[in-house]
């Protein structure tokens, strides 16, 4: 009975911590948005964020890009031509890459890469007094270090997820046309018809501006409450890439459903 | 809102403060004269930089008063209280200089934030303070490259950019060498005097302490427990104040954290 009485505790216990996490989380984006207007007049620490986590994950976002495009185009020319619809690689990649892969795994990267540094980066700023100094001197944290770095994901994540499918298509011509020896003008000209600006270009941005909003508003949060100890540092670093990871997964589903269901 | 006695820059009454249940502060009572050098002294834990936070307005008192220039600091809205502490200045254990900025762009940082000087304005100012503190040959290094001395006397530099009438010094002296504690400490009495400040400083450093303060007071079971001048320090022969000044393990403050007797927890079973 004592168990069954220490189960129910400790699962009422987990919830409202996780309900109570989330309504700090809450919190905290309201924050945040209440002053994110009087931040962009920030011009010059906001463009030195774009530069820490748009610029440095350039690397990254490409290689990464090619490489998903190459396998994209292997898979699918294997598939497709087993219908005798070799030559719509460029669609099945292009829609893949545009609709899903480019914002999904350029958000799933940019949570890896620059999310983390943001959350450790916070995280150590307040383990080493640098926030309560910078609180001392009546500039607000929230606003100098915490908003910048949030505006960042989000102007940078969209033009990564693009920049990712364009190095994605890339890569399915590379090994598409110039290796597989499918017809140059039949793989682009398909693409061409097949991909709509507003249905799945828009649609890839829209998802990728809500992925930088999410993944930022973690980091960002993370970083701000991590405990101030090396283990307390780490132990948010991992929370940022494991909740970011979840949470682009669980919103792209829910945004396709929204965008995609009864197209056809 | 006036001050109580327009001498006094700081003024606290009666003030309990504490982090859970337990008071750290429990009915303390102090003021500082404008000007002088005020050293807070106690055991670990005994509420020394809960005070300076206080005072800062970053934490509230649970009751009485705490009041800084005239002004109760917990009864401030925040544009107030930012007002507030743009007149005060402090020194963190560790400096708390920003890592990502150099030595000059960590002293230019309050004019650019809370100013609209032009640049080449805040390049003198931040050169002049560098000058004030002898580092302006090191304004291009970063924080990394400097000693535990240089950090500290950067962060003063940076602590007094704003010109504050009030500086707090949390454990300047804390982890450097002799001759950084003494350039510290000289820099703490000098900026003092020359810019009219009013200085609190919360150490355990009391040779470097008695050399430079006004005043020293120290702090047991949440309230004042002396009020001495370094004089009456020196002489003094309470067992509380000999176990500080002479640096003994045991005394009043005891070496042993409370536990049960040593025997009989050695023979209990585990």
């Amino acid at each position: 009975m004592n168990r069954f009485l220490d189960f129910i505790e400790g699962l009422g216990a987990g919830i409202t911590g996780k309900l109570d996490r989330l309504g700090r989380g809450a919190m905290f984006f309201a924050a945040l948005l209440r002053i994110l207007l009087p931040t962009f007049k920030r011009f010059h620490e906001n463009i030195r964020q774009v530069y820490f986590a748009g610029v440095r994950s350039l690397a990254i976002i490409v290689v990464s890009g090619l490489f998903v495009g190459m396998v994209l185009a292997i898979q699918g020319y294997e598939v497709l031509q087993r219908f005798g619809s070799a030559e719509s690689l460029g669609s099945l990649v292009a829609l893949s890459l545009v609709r899903e892969l480019g914002p999904v795994v350029a958000a799933l990267l940019f949570a890896g890469r620059a999310g983390s540094a943001v959350t450790a980066e916070i995280g150590l700023m307040a383990a080493t007094e640098q926030l309560a100094a910078m609180d001392l001197m009546a500039v607000d944290p929230m606003a100098r270090v915490v908003a910048p770095r949030f505006v960042a994901a989000i102007i940078s994540l969209p033009i990564l997820a693009l920049i990712f499918s364009s190095a994605g298509i890339i890569g399915a011509y590379l090994v598409g046309v110039e290796l597989i020896g499918i017809d140059a003008g039949a793989f682009w000209s398909q693409m061409q018809s097949s991909v709509d600006f507003k249905l799945d270009i828009l649609n890839g941005l829209y998802k990728a501006i809500v992925f930088g909003v999410a993944v930022g508003l973690i980091s960002v949060y993370e970083g701000y409450h991590a405990n101030p100890t090396a283990e307390g540092v780490s132990s948010a670093t991992t929370r940022t890439v494991v909740i970011s990871s979840l949470s682009v997964l669980i919103l792209d589903f829910v945004m396709t459903v929204l965008m995609f269901r009864g197209l056809n | 809102m006036t001050a109580g006695s327009e001498t006094d820059l700081i003024t606290l009454r009666d003030v309990r403060f504490g982090y859970t249940d337990r008071a750290v502060l429990d009915g303390l009572n102090l003021t500082v004269p404008r000007g002088q050098i005020l050293a807070i002294m106690g055991g670990s834990g005994s509420g020394k930089t809960s005070l300076l936070s206080l005072l800062s307005g970053r934490n509230k008192i649970w009751s009485g008063s705490v009041k800084v220039d005239g002004l109760e600091v917990g009864s401030l809205n925040r544009r107030a209280l930012y007002d507030l502490r743009a007149r005060m200045g402090m020194l963190f254990q560790f400096g708390a200089l920003f890592t990502d900025l150099s030595v000059f762009d960590n002293i230019a940082f309050p004019y650019r934030e809370k100013t609209d000087l032009p640049e080449p304005v805040i390049r003198d100012l931040v050169l002049m303070k560098l000058e004030a503190v002898g580092l302006r040959g090191a304004a291009r290094l970063m924080p990394s490259q400097l000693s535990g001395g240089m950090a500290r006397r950067v962060a003063l530099a940076r602590a007094i950019a704003l010109d504050p009438m009030l500086m707090m010094y949390d454990e300047p002296f804390t982890g450097l060498d002799p001759i950084s504690i003494g350039i510290v400490g000289q820099l703490i009495q000098r900026l003092n005097a020359t810019f009219g400040l009013t200085s609190i400083i919360v150490t355990h450093d009391l040779t470097e302490t008695l050399r430079i303060a006004h005043r020293v007071v120290i702090i047991s079971e949440g309230k004042v427990y002396r009020d001495l001048t370094p004089a009456d320090v020196r002489e003094s022969q309470d067992p509380f104040i000999r176990q500080f000044a002479d640096g003994l393990p045991d005394g009043p403050v005891p070496f042993h954290v409370a536990a049960p007797p040593y025997a009989e927890e050695l023979l209990s079973a585990p």
